[in-house]
């Protein structure tokens, strides 16, 4: 920030990411909650990663000899009525949803952040038109937007990403805006102005990296938010299509074994209870830590 | 007062517009000709153009846009290819479905939200605040399609002790129509059969849509109360030696209560438009229901409408509840 001045309090701000990080690291040391999410996000990460090397089988392919069989040796978590092991499906499903995740976030996230810089930055009628275009989008029920998107461009798990991320990024427009606004009348993004900085440069260098946080916070909801739409639109057949093993995909393909043959909708179901669940643990932790006057 | 409620219903019809030019494009980017769906892949090219004609397809997209407001205006949605009826007529009668799924949600997620909320702030780290703190956690994170899939599985298939998917049985008559609403129309009608039997209907589907909406209201209710715990006001009351009961009633869960019923109002609009899934599962014969129907059959006059009437609705409660927060909290007024 304020590295090229040279006044005591410029040397104070030098020293305070250390001294920060490292209370940060303890702080978040003390709350099991996160650490459990942190832990658990990060396995589901790995398990996706190392899917191609740790799946027993391929997750496509049919055995009908085998289908419907009960997780034991070597299907541990079972298999589908084609005799698909539900664990290689499940691994591969953890990449579909996490990059699933990733992508609407990167998306939405940086259109969303591009808007808010801009609109609270240069304020007036910029921000006026782009939060009224906010608010259009917020008006919309976010489900039923995706599925007439993903509707008119044609269902697939592409499409249904679009969707998602159209509706999506007015959250972060909303969330970077506020931020700038207070941001701007700060004594550090004044004094860049007053030497003649450029406003981009004031943007990208100044006010950008002071909006990471809250940023990384809505980014890990959002992720939770998003795996859980795509597995619903998946699930109704608007986004990824048979047979890809993604699990609102499997859970509809086994919703009629739902009682007699119950880990074909179980397993992927507590898949995406575990995944979601961790990354909202993972966000109210972060949220906590970085609004202390949040902290109950 | 008044200026307050001005400046929001203008800004409604802002969003309107903008809503209406959105929904417009959507059906302009469908990559399918809509003459094709209405007349079948065996139409000849001269029906086609002569459906194109008919329906101002041939017409530039500013033209179409403009008349498709013009008629908006007049609460024309246009004509669906699937029903082939209006489309306003269409959402007249699925609209009563979804408002009373989405009632019954919003009672549970009330009945079951607020008092375990409160209940966790008030035993702040306790077992039971770890309990609720979980319930809320798995709430918002359990896929719903899967929950209301498993309830109808186990209640309805396995034990039968509940009736399957749809609004009523099949051998059931509808009560006399006045609101819509099965439940209420079948109790102001005396209809008792039907009261049990449309009850009994909406328990899996009420219990499925509210479990998210549950798990918000748990969240908002116990940080309401947490917050208003930390207040100067209840440590004097504490201080001036009221009954702890006295000061938990009357000052704690009275100043919690104007931000959760915030939250409420925000539910109800999204349990109102957010019912696609539950309504899909349970057969629901409502708007998400026909919005799902209308998208798979690439009925875009319908889809056009449902997606129009969702985002109407949505600011509109929001609306109320802003307005109605104005009456009740002096406080809002004053700032």
């Amino acid at each position: 920030m304020a590295t090229n001045t040279l006044s005591p309090s410029a040397n104070l701000a030098l020293k305070a990411p250390v001294v920060q990080r490292n209370q940060f690291l303890r702080r978040l040391a003390k709350e099991p909650t996160t650490i459990c999410g942190l832990i658990l996000l990060v396995i589901f990460i790995l398990l996706a990663l190392l899917a191609p090397l740790i799946s027993p089988f391929d997750p496509l392919f049919q055995n009908i000899s085998v289908s419907l069989t009960k997780p034991s040796i070597p299907y541990y978590l079972g298999t589908d009525k084609l005799g698909r092991d539900i664990l290689s499906r499940m691994l591969y499903g953890a990449q579909i949803s996490i990059r699933s995740g990733v992508i609407v976030v990167l998306l939405a996230g940086s259109f969303g952040t591009l808007v808010g810089l801009i609109a609270g930055y240069l304020g007036g009628w910029v921000d006026e038109i782009w939060m009224r275009i906010t608010d259009i989008f917020f008006a919309f029920p976010g489900l039923i937007l995706a599925m007439a998107i993903a509707g008119a461009l044609g269902p697939s798990l592409t499409h249904a990403l679009i969707a998602v991320a159209i509706v999506s990024w007015p959250v972060y427009a909303r969330l970077i805006r506020g931020q700038v606004l207070s941001l701007r009348e700060r004594d550090f993004v004044q004094a860049a102005r007053s030497i003649g900085v450029r406003d981009w440069r004031i943007i990208w260098q100044h006010l950008l990296p002071n909006t990471l946080a809250p940023l990384l916070v809505q980014a890990s909801f959002d992720m939770a938010g998003t795996i859980l739409s795509v597995a619903g639109l998946s699930f109704i057949g608007f986004g990824a299509q048979p047979p890809t093993p993604e699990w609102g995909v499997m859970i509809s393909e086994g919703r009629n074994y739902i009682t007699t043959q119950w880990w074909l909708t179980a397993v992927p179901a507590i898949g995406i209870l575990l995944l979601v669940a961790a990354l909202n643990l993972v966000g109210d932790g972060l949220r906590d830590l970085l609004d202390p006057k949040l902290r109950r | 007062m008044l200026r307050f409620i001005l400046r929001r219903i203008v800004g409604l019809f802002f969003v309107m517009i903008g809503v209406s030019v959105i929904t417009f494009f959507l059906a302009q980017v469908v990559p399918v000709d809509p003459a094709l769906v209405a007349l079948g892949q065996n139409a000849r090219e001269a029906q086609i153009t002569a459906y194109r004609h008919e329906m101002g397809l041939d017409r530039p997209a500013v033209v179409q846009y403009i008349s498709y407001v013009s008629h908006l205006v007049q609460g024309d949605l246009g004509k669906s290819i699937r029903t082939r009826r209006a489309v306003a007529l269409d959402l007249r009668d699925f609209f009563p479905a979804t408002l009373e799924l989405s009632f019954a949600a919003l009672v549970v997620s009330i009945c079951l939200g607020i008092p375990l909320g409160m209940l966790a702030a008030l035993r702040r780290n306790s077992l039971t605040d770890a309990l609720a703190r979980l319930v809320a956690l798995v709430g918002g994170s359990m896929p719903i399609f899967y929950v209301g899939l498993l309830l109808l599985g186990l209640f309805y298939r396995q034990l039968r002790w509940l009736p399957g998917p749809g609004r009523l049985d099949a051998t059931i008559h509808p009560p006399t129509a006045i609101t819509g609403l099965y439940v209420l129309d079948s109790l102001l009608t005396g209809n008792w059969p039907v009261l049990q039997n449309s009850f009994a209907h909406l328990i899996l589907p009420s219990l499925t849509l509210g479990i998210f909406s549950t798990a918000v209201l748990l969240r908002m209710t116990r940080s309401a109360v947490l917050e208003v715990l930390q207040q100067d006001y209840v440590r004097t009351a504490h201080a001036k030696g009221l009954r702890a009961e006295l000061v938990i009633w009357r000052h704690v869960l009275k100043n919690a209560m104007t931000p959760v019923l915030t939250t409420i109002g925000i539910t109800f609009g999204s349990l109102l438009s957010g019912a696609v899934l539950t309504e899909t599962i349970f057969n629901w014969p409502g708007l998400g229901r026909y919005a799902t129907t209308s998208v798979t059959s690439l009925d875009f006059p319908a889809v056009m409408g449902v997606t129009l009437v969702a985002a109407v609705l949505y600011p509109l409660v929001n609306m109320l509840v802003d307005i109605s927060y104005h009456l009740i909290d002096p406080r809002v007024r004053t700032n």
